[in-house]
C-alpha cells in the first residue's frame, strides 16, 4: 500500500491512508437517535449451530429436553468452532433443519426453542483470568460462544492464540464501522465504553502485547468522547484514534495500515506483522463472557432503513427476523426485502423467518428511493476506476475478466484470493458491473474444484490400493495351492500302488489342484451368506432372479 | 583465447554428459502424459468410458486410442480441461452417455444379507462389512460409481443424489437481465 497522505491524527500518532476506497452516502442519522433497546422475550428462539466460522457446533440436546438461558445446546467440534447456548429457558420443540440467515436460502440445523416465560439462567460466575493459564482462558472463550461480531465471525480463542513464532506487538479494536448505515458498534461505544476496553485488557494480556489502539472514524464524535473518557480509567495505556471517514476503513488490513502503516503482504494476515483486530463490540461480548461468566446469548444489531422505528436494538441469538422487525414497528409500506450487513458487503435475505446469529450486525429494510434497482451492466471499458478505487491494490477488471471467462486460474493468478469483497470497484464502475458477484462465484468455484482434486486423490489411492490388495490375494492363493499340490503329489506318490505309473499320478494331482483352484475361483464371486436364508429372503431372491431373466429376455442380450 | 574457448567447451560436454547420464539414471517411471490426463478425470472408476478405472482411459488416451469425451463423471468440464491439455477442440460428450447429479450409494440396512459381492466390486473399497454381517457404505468415500449396484442379490442398494448444504452452496455465475429496450 502507498502512502498516499500522511497526517498526524489527533493525539500526535502520524496516519498512513491507504490507496483507493470510496465515500457512499452514510445514511447512518437514521439509526443513531435512540438509545440501545432491548427487545421482549418472544415465544419462540431458532437458535442454528453454525454461526461462527469453521465446523458447527454439534447438538446436545433432543426434543422434548429442558433448557435454561445460557445452557450449552451445541458443542464446540474441533479446533475452529465455539460453542452455541440457550437464549432462554424452556422446552426443545425441535432439532433440525429451518432457514438460517445465509445468502443461498438453503436451510441448516438448528435448535428451536419454546420459552417458558421464565427466563431462568443456569449459574454464571466470573473467571479470574489474570490467574488463569492461556490455554484454559482460551478453552472458556470457547465455550462461551466467542466469536467476532464484526461480521466474519472468527472463533476469537483462535485469534488470541497467534502462535509461538509470531509476536503481536499491537492490539487494534475495531470501531470504525465503515459501512454506511450501520451504527451498532458506534451505539455500543458510547453506551459500553468502559467494558469495551475491560475486555480489551484481557485479550492484551491474552495476546501478551504493550499497545492497545482504537481506531474510530471521524464521523463518530460522540463514541470517540465515550471512548476517550473510558480510556483515563482503563487502567492501561490506550490510544483512541480517529482515522479519516473512508469506507473500507474498517477492514482490518486497511485500519491496520491506517494505524501502524505496516502492510499485511498478499496472502496473509495482519498478525503477520505483529497486529491483531477485534472488533469493539467482541471485546464487550469478551468482557461479560469474562467478567460475569455470560455467554454469548445476544448482540446489539442495528434495524434501519424503510422502517418505522430504527435503532438499534439488543437482540437474542435466536430471534427470528421477522419478529425483530415487528418490534422495530415493522416494514413500512411498499418495503422492497431486506439486506442482512450494510449495502456494500451485506446479502438479500430470502427468508424472514431466518433468525439472527452472531454474524448479524444490521438489517436494511429497503425500498425503491433508497434501493434503486441496479442498472443493466454495460460492456467494461477497462477504464481503471475500479483498480483506482481498490483499497487491496488489485485489478479489478482483469479478475472480472478472467473470471466471467470462467477461467479460474488466471484469475486466482490477479490475487483473486486478496479481495475482500469491499464491493468498491463495483461502486465506481461507470457500466455497472457486479464485479464482487464474480469474484465471489470465482472464489467458491476455484474451493470447490480443490475440494473434488482432494477427494479426487484419495480415490485414486484407494483404488490403487484395491488393485495392488488384489494382485497380492491372487499371488498368496496361487502360492498356497502350489504348495498344497506339491504336498498331494507327494502323498500321492507315496501312496502310489506298486504297479501304477508314477507319472499318472503326478498327473492327477495336478488335476486335482487345478479343479480346486477353478472352484476357490469361482468361490470368491460366489455370494457367500445365501446359506440359511429366511423363507422370506429366498423368495425375494427368486423374485429379483426372475425379474432378471425376465429383462435379460427382453433386452435380447445377457 | 584458443584454450579459454577448449575450456568452457570442455566444462559444456562434461555437464551435458552428467545431465544426459542423469536423465537416463533418475528416469521418471511413469508416463508424464497419462499422470496429467489421470489427474483430470475424476477417479469415480466407474467404467462408463469402456475401461476398466480412469487410469487405463489415461492411457488410452494418451496412445491416442480414446477419444476425450467419453467420460460422463467428469462432464464438459472435464472434457474442456483434457481439450486444453492436449491442445484439440472440446467436444460433447459421447453419444449414449450422459451426466447424471453427483450421488452415493446407500445400503438398507435392514435388507441386506452380508453376503460381501458389494465389497468385492467397490473399486475404492467404500463399503465395510463381513460375511453374514450387515454391510455398509462409507458416505464420504463413495465415489457414485453404481458398481455394487447389479452383483446385490437382494437388490438393497440405492444411489441417493447429494443435496447442496449450506458448507457446499456455491456463489452462482451472476446473471442479470439485458438492458430492456426503452
Ligand atoms: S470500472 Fe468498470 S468499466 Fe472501468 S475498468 Fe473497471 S470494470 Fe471496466
Ligand atoms: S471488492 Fe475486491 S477487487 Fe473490488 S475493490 Fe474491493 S478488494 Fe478490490
Ligand atoms: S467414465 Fe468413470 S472410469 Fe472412466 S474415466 Fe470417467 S470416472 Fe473414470
Amino acid at each position: 500500500m502507498g502512502a498516499r497522505e500522511q497526517r498526524p491524527g489527533a493525539g500526535g500518532r502520524r496516519l498512513h491512508a491507504f490507496n483507493g476506497g470510496v465515500h457512499p452516502e452514510e445514511h447512518k442519522s437514521v439509526s443513531t437517535s435512540r438509545p440501545i433497546q432491548p427487545l421482549p422475550l418472544l415465544p419462540r428462539y431458532v437458535v442454528p449451530m453454525r454461526q461462527h466460522i469453521g465446523n458447527p457446533a454439534a447438538p446436545l440436546v433432543q426434543v422434548g429436553d429442558k433448557v435454561l438461558k445460557g445452557q450449552m445446546i451445541g458443542l464446540p467440534e474441533g479446533a475452529i468452532s465455539v460453542a452455541v447456548h440457550a437464549p432462554t429457558s424452556g422446552t426443545v420443540l425441535a432439532v433440525g433443519h429451518r432457514p438460517v440467515t445465509h445468502p443461498s436460502g438453503l436451510p441448516d440445523i438448528c435448535v428451536e426453542i419454546e420459552a417458558d416465560g421464565e427466563d431462568r439462567a443456569v449459574a454464571m460466575a466470573p473467571v479470574d483470568w489474570r490467574a488463569m493459564e492461556p490455554g484454559a482462558l482460551r478453552a472458556h472463550l470457547r465455550d462461551m460462544g466467542l466469536a467476532g461480531l464484526g461480521g466474519a465471525v472468527f472463533p476469537s480463542h483462535v485469534k488470541l492464540d497467534p502462535g509461538k513464532e509470531r509476536k503481536i506487538h499491537t492490539l487494534i479494536l475495531n470501531g470504525a464501522e465503515c459501512e454506511p448505515w450501520i451504527t451498532c458498534d458506534d451505539l455500543t461505544m458510547r453506551h459500553h465504553a468502559a467494558e469495551i476496553l475491560a475486555g480489551a485488557a484481557v485479550m492484551r494480556h491474552a495476546l501478551g502485547c504493550e499497545t492497545v489502539l482504537v481506531g474510530i472514524e471521524d464521523n463518530k464524535p460522540e463514541a470517540q468522547a465515550a471512548m476517550r473518557a473510558a480510556a483515563e480509567h482503563a487502567g492501561y495505556p490506550v490510544e483512541v484514534v480517529a482515522v479519516p471517514t473512508r469506507y473500507p476503513g474498517g477492514g482490518g488490513k486497511q485500519l491496520a495500515y491506517t494505524l501502524t502503516g505496516l502492510a499485511t503482504p498478499s496472502g496473509g494476515l495482519t498478525t503477520d506483522v505483529g497486529v491483531q483486530v477485534f472488533n469493539v463490540g467482541t471485546a464487550y461480548a469478551l468482557h461479560r463472557a469474562v467478567a460475569l461468566g455470560e455467554p454469548m446469548l445476544s448482540r446489539i444489531v442495528t434495524v434501519t432503513g424503510h422502517v418505522a422505528r430504527p435503532g438499534n436494538y439488543e437482540v437474542r441469538i435466536g430471534t427470528p427476523i421477522a419478529d425483530l422487525l415487528a418490534q422495530a414497528g415493522g416494514e413500512l409500506p411498499e418495503a422492497t426485502g431486506l439486506i442482512i450487513g450494510g449495502p456494500m458487503m451485506g446479502f438479500d435475505l430470502p427468508e424472514t423467518a431466518a433468525p439472527v446469529v452472531k454474524a448479524v450486525n444490521c438489517v436494511i429494510v429497503k425500498d425503491r428511493l433508497l434501493f434503486p434497482p441496479p442498472p443493466a451492466p454495460l460492456p467494461c471499458i477497462r477504464c481503471g476506476a475500479c483498480a483506482r478505487a481498490c483499497p487491496a491494490d488489485l485489478q479489478p477488471f482483469e479478475m472480472y475478466w478472467y473470471a466471467k471467462a470462467k477461467d479460474l486460474g488466471k484469475a486466482q493468478a490477479y490475487s483473486l484470493f486478496d479481495c475482500i469483497e469491499c464491493g468498491c470497484c463495483g461502486y465506481v464502475c461507470p457500466s455497472h458491473i457486479p464485479l464482487v458477484g464474480y469474484y465471489r462465484f470465482a472464489k467458491s468455484e476455484i474451493w470447490a474444484r480443490e475440494q473434488e482434486k482432494a477427494a479426487a486423490d484419495a480415490a485414486r489411492a484407494r483404488h490403487e490400493f484395491r488393485d495392488f490388495r488384489q494382485e497380492r490375494e491372487k499371488r498368496e492363493k496361487a502360492e498356497k495351492f502350489a504348495a498344497k499340490a506339491k504336498e498331494t503329489l507327494a502323498a500321492t506318490t507315496a501312496t502310489a500302488e506298486p504297479g501304477e505309473d508314477p507319472e499318472a499320478a503326478r498327473k492327477k494331482a495336478i488335476l486335482a489342484a487345478a479343479m480346486e483352484k477353478a472352484r476357490q475361483a469361482k468361490e470368491g464371486v460366489q455370494p457367500k451368506n445365501i446359506d440359511k436364508l429366511t423363507a422370506a429372503q429366498q423368495k425375494e431372491i427368486e423374485e429379483i432372479e426372475a425379474r432378471r431373466a425376465r429383462a435379460v429376455e427382453e433386452k435380447g442380450t445377457p | 583465447m584458443l584454450s579459454a574457448l577448449l575450456i568452457l567447451g570442455g566444462i559444456g560436454l562434461v555437464l551435458g554428459g552428467i545431465l544426459g547420464w542423469a536423465a537416463i539414471r533418475f528416469r521418471v517411471e511413469d508416463d508424464p502424459l497419462v499422470e496429467k490426463i489421470d489427474a483430470i478425470l475424476p477417479q469415480t472408476q466407474c467404467g462408463q468410458c469402456g475401461f476398466p478405472g480412469c487410469k487405463p482411459y489415461a492411457e488410452a488416451i494418451a496412445k491416442g486410442e480414446a477419444d476425450i469425451n467419453k467420460c460422463p463423471p467428469g462432464g464438459d468440464d472435464g472434457i474442456r480441461r483434457m481439450a486444453e491439455l492436449l491442445g484439440v477442440e472440446p467436444k460433447p460428450l459421447g453419444e449414449g452417455l450422459a451426466h447424471k447429479p453427483k450421488s452415493v450409494a446407500v445400503i438398507d440396512e435392514n435388507t441386506c444379507i452380508g453376503c460381501t459381492l458389494c465389497i468385492q466390486a467397490c473399486p475404492v473399497d467404500a463399503i465395510v462389512g463381513a460375511a453374514k454381517q450387515m454391510h455398509t457404505i462409507i458416505e464420504a468415500q463413495c465415489t457414485g460409481c453404481e458398481l455394487c449396484l447389479p452383483p446385490c442379490p437382494v437388490d438393497c442398494i440405492s444411489m441417493v443424489v447429494i443435496r447442496e448444504e449450506i458448507d457446499s452452496w456455491k456463489w452462482r455465475y451472476p446473471v442479470y437481465m439485458l438492458k430492456q429496450a426503452a
